[in-house]
């Protein structure tokens, strides 16, 4: 086991412990915050594999992140009042049962994912995160406007959907879900990263041309990887809709990819826990610091000033030094 | 027209710099808030504008120094959450400083008011001035960048940063003047903006969105290319927010054709850049990208 092996391992058995703990303590807030802070890493992990081990800036996580939660929210409310979501050209019923939903959200997802992804990575650099980051507004207004299900004021749907067996009001079985959700995300991550694919994806960061010159064509090695990364942060949005019960255009602006992205970076940048202890340390922080400041977001900034001038590894970068190759396609 | 100087400090910036700047919305906030501060202290709308320059290109300034300077070796990475970051601690001190409520700024008697166009058009005077304060800043920008000393040493750091340093110019203080410059042309946009809408944390957002489109469309670090792709999408945002409605009435009628509508109104410059990009992933003037 190497040195970030075994924080790995400790990270993701500290947030566990944190949930049982303030389970034990009759603590239901404090689980609330952990189930959080699981569903916001299950993002920063769908994230990580375009951003991290793909080298793809986008800033436009949030349409995924978006789409997951509607998804959910229209599939609930539609169960909810016993209207079929559609018609035409097939029927589809209303669904309260999260094994039906998480693969309707995923697919939702991974389409978007493709028909961005398709298009934004005909560019690269700093025009990927623009067109990205364009996109993902793009898809932010048509859910403002579009006034069927909810448009600017959201969607609520009051009950939180099913998993056979479990009690998903109990807030320390939801974060059961979401934790083992999140375990499964970080597994899959490290077989897929480790495979003959996802040795193509990180040549695909390190040197576009050499990758080529091996007989590997970049654009679909990278495609495959947002996809994916789309995917699972769509999964994390089913989640955090389900959280609240509630879904919104929120969901889907550009200041959620930045968090999302936060996550990722705070953590450690292709790091395979470094969504998850970024995530973490962000909604730890959003609560301790809510209490110091009313206006805690400008402390939240200065102190990610700080990290990225002096900790350009993320957190886990601090404890086990930087990896050897951490360069970003930059051109 | 407010556009494109949002866009041109963008890319002139992008270009230049090969920076990501997210805070540039931060800084259309900043000089909307200062000029409405000045002018309600003195009274004076031009103060207000003067302060909107000033201010805006001092706090870029800052920024370059305190922040971006430390950040130019990295990855656009660390540069997106540095400028995420900012825009956090600026809007929430802007908030502490002012309150959330908005500001607003009157005019002066010789730009409110309206005058008629050649063909019996109303039109309010603001409106053309902001169009005339644009073409200015196109046109000076055009000459800076073409014929100036500070041109030709912007476009050659452009070109190849480590040469020109080797050349004996001091690429830090060029680099502070040209951020310090895109900041301002932001600034000043926001107190024109600001003088027709209210003023309020947050504004610079979706205009920070719409220069990115401008400048996705336009070809990164190309004035000219800024300019066009302004007009392009302040045209195709106009026009289709004012015709699509009854384009869709007259198609398919009925009660969802308005909502629909709008719908793809507010979808229609994302359209645009995406019909931009499959042709030319560069942009329109772009060089290579």
């Amino acid at each position: 086991m190497t040195r970030e092996t075994i924080i790995n391992l400790a990270i993701f058995a500290a947030l566990i412990a944190f949930a049982i703990g303030a389970h034990l303590m009759g603590n239901g807030f404090a689980v609330t915050l952990a189930t959080k802070a699981a569903i916001f890493a299950l993002a920063g992990v769908g994230l990580n594999l375009a951003l991290g081990y793909g080298g793809l800036v986008s800033l436009g996580h949030a349409a995924f992140f978006g789409i997951g939660g509607y998804v959910t929210g229209i599939l609930a409310s539609h169960a909810m009042s016993g209207t079929p979501v559609l018609t035409f050209p097939f029927t589809l019923a209303g669904s309260n049962d999260m094994l039906g939903i998480w693969p309707m959200a995923m697919v939702a997802g991974g389409l978007l994912a493709l028909a961005i992804g398709a298009l934004s990575l005909r560019t690269t650099g700093v025009y990927f995160i623009m067109v990205t980051l364009a996109f993902a507004q793009m898809v932010y207004y048509f859910a403002v406007s579009w006034p069927r299900y909810g448009g600017e004021d959201g969607l609520s749907f009051y009950v939180r959907n099913n998993f056979p067996g479990m009690n998903t009001f109990d807030p320390i079985q939801y974060f059961a879900i979401c934790a083992a959700l999140l375990a499964i995300a970080l597994v899959f991550t490290a077989v897929v990263t480790q495979s003959r694919y996802g040795l193509a994806l990180q040549a695909a960061r390190q040197n576009r041309q050499r990758t080529m010159a091996v007989g590997i064509r970049p654009y679909g090695v990278l495609l495959v990887a947002f996809v994916l990364s789309g995917m699972i942060v769509a999964l994390a949005g089913s989640l955090y809709a389900d959280l609240n019960r509630f879904v919104s255009p929120a969901m889907l602006s550009w200041h959620m990819s930045g968090e999302i992205m936060v996550f990722v970076i705070l953590g450690g940048v292709g790091r395979l826990c470094g969504p998850v202890a970024g995530a973490a340390i962000y909604i730890l922080l959003e609560h301790l610091l809510g209490d110091v400041s009313e206006y805690w977001q400008a402390l939240l900034g200065l102190l990610l000033l700080v990290i990225v001038i002096y900790s350009p590894g993320g957190l886990i970068g601090l404890i086990t030094g930087r990896l050897p190759d951490r360069k970003l396609r930059n051109a | 027209m407010m556009l494109f100087l949002m866009a041109a400090g963008l890319t002139l910036v992008f270009g230049v710099m090969g920076l990501i700047n997210l805070a540039h919305g931060s800084l259309f906030m900043i000089g909307a808030f200062a000029c409405a501060f000045v002018a309600a202290a003195t009274g004076h709308y031009w103060l207000g504008l003067a302060a909107s320059l000033l201010v805006s290109a001092g706090v870029g300034a800052l920024i370059e120094v305190g922040v971006i300077r430390k950040l130019y070796a990295r990855d656009y990475l660390d540069q997106v959450l540095a400028t995420f970051a900012l825009i956090l601690v600026f809007s929430e001190g802007t908030r502490w400083v002012f309150g959330s409520f908005p500001l607003y700024l009157n005019l002066p008697e010789l730009l409110s008011g309206a005058v008629t166009l050649p063909g019996g058009l109303q039109y309010p005077v603001f409106r053309l001035v902001i169009i005339l304060f644009g073409a200015a800043v196109a046109i000076g920008l055009w000459l800076l960048i073409g014929r100036t000393r500070l041109g030709i040493r912007i476009r050659a750091g452009e070109a190849d940063r480590e040469m020109i340093a080797a050349l004996g110019v001091d690429i830090a203080r060029l680099y502070t003047i040209v951020f310090a410059l895109g900041a301002a042309l932001a600034g000043f946009a926001g107190a024109l903006v600001g003088s027709i809408q209210s003023v309020q944390v947050g504004m610079g957002e979706p205009v920070l969105i719409l220069a990115f489109v401008v400048v996705v469309i336009g070809g990164i670090g190309s004035i000219k290319g800024a300019l066009i792709g302004a007009l392009l999408v302040g045209m195709t945002d106009t026009l289709g927010k004012a015709l699509l409605p009854g384009l869709f009435a007259a198609l398919g009628g009925g009660s969802g054709a308005n909502a629909m509508a709008a719908t793809v109104a507010s979808m229609l410059i994302y359209i645009l850049m995406a019909v931009v990009l499959v042709i030319r992933p560069q942009g329109l003037f772009g060089a290579k990208a």
